[in-house]
């Protein structure tokens, strides 16, 4: 059995975000090779100091955002970013922005948070998928 | 099952305000800090870490010791194998 996931992170709400930090914490708590590469709305999701004013969440559920929002803050639940954090301290957690998303918004990897470590091509991230489970948020 | 009573605790986390997978993340964080042998607690509400802690102990090569009810939370108890 592969012991890679990788998940095509192309949703740059808040829920979403959480829900693909959170599954990667899992799988790499669970001594998984992580590999996430962000694309289109993820990688808008992870520029410097985005986090601190994203309070998007899929328009399906858009109705719900302000509990959940509220919710969150309450609890303390922790942020989504800080959830990456945790993940690449316990793990092997690579994140990746998408080359072709950089172009499109004139971004370098400089002006995107410091958990993503590299630009990545989509035949590239495929490539090292290999035999591994994929999942697209 | 060891005899939870008898056990001496080296080092616990209150994870109680902590959510999935929160709790999980500072058991691994005490038993990477801490040294072969020593006995580590973690108190959890979140219902994931009932099934998240002993298959992650399981996995990485501890020995899990048990767990018990605590207040109004669960302790779970780990012995640092390697």
């Amino acid at each position: 059995m592969s012991n890679k996931v990788s998940i095509v992170l192309f949703s740059g709400t808040v829920d979403k975000l959480m829900a693909a930090a959170i599954l990667a914490t899992g799988a790499a708590a669970m001594g998984k090779d992580v590999s996430i590469f962000l694309t289109m709305w993820g990688v808008m999701a992870f520029r410097k100091g985005d986090w601190k004013t994203n309070i998007r969440i899929s328009k399906d559920f858009e109705d719900q955002a302000p509990a959940m929002l509220r919710s969150m803050s309450e609890k303390k639940v922790p942020g989504w970013l800080e959830n990456f954090k945790s993940a690449q301290e316990i793990g092997n957690v690579k994140i990746v922005a998408c080359g072709m998303t950089m172009d499109l918004f004139e971004l370098k990897l400089e002006d995107l948070e410091p958990v993503v470590t590299d630009v990545d091509g989509v035949a590239s991230f495929w490539n090292q998928v290999e035999d591994g489970t994929a999942l697209f948020l | 099952m060891p005899d939870l009573q008898n056990i001496s605790i080296t080092s616990e986390s209150d994870a109680r305000g902590s959510f999935c997978p929160g709790p999980l993340m500072e058991l691994i964080r005490l038993v990477r800090a801490g040294a072969v042998g020593d006995v580590l607690a973690v108190l959890s509400k979140d219902d994931g870490s009932k099934r998240d802690i002993p298959t992650w102990v399981a996995k990485a090569g501890h020995e899990f010791l048990g767990m018990e009810p605590f207040e109004n939370a669960t302790r779970f108890i780990v012995r640092k194998a390697k």
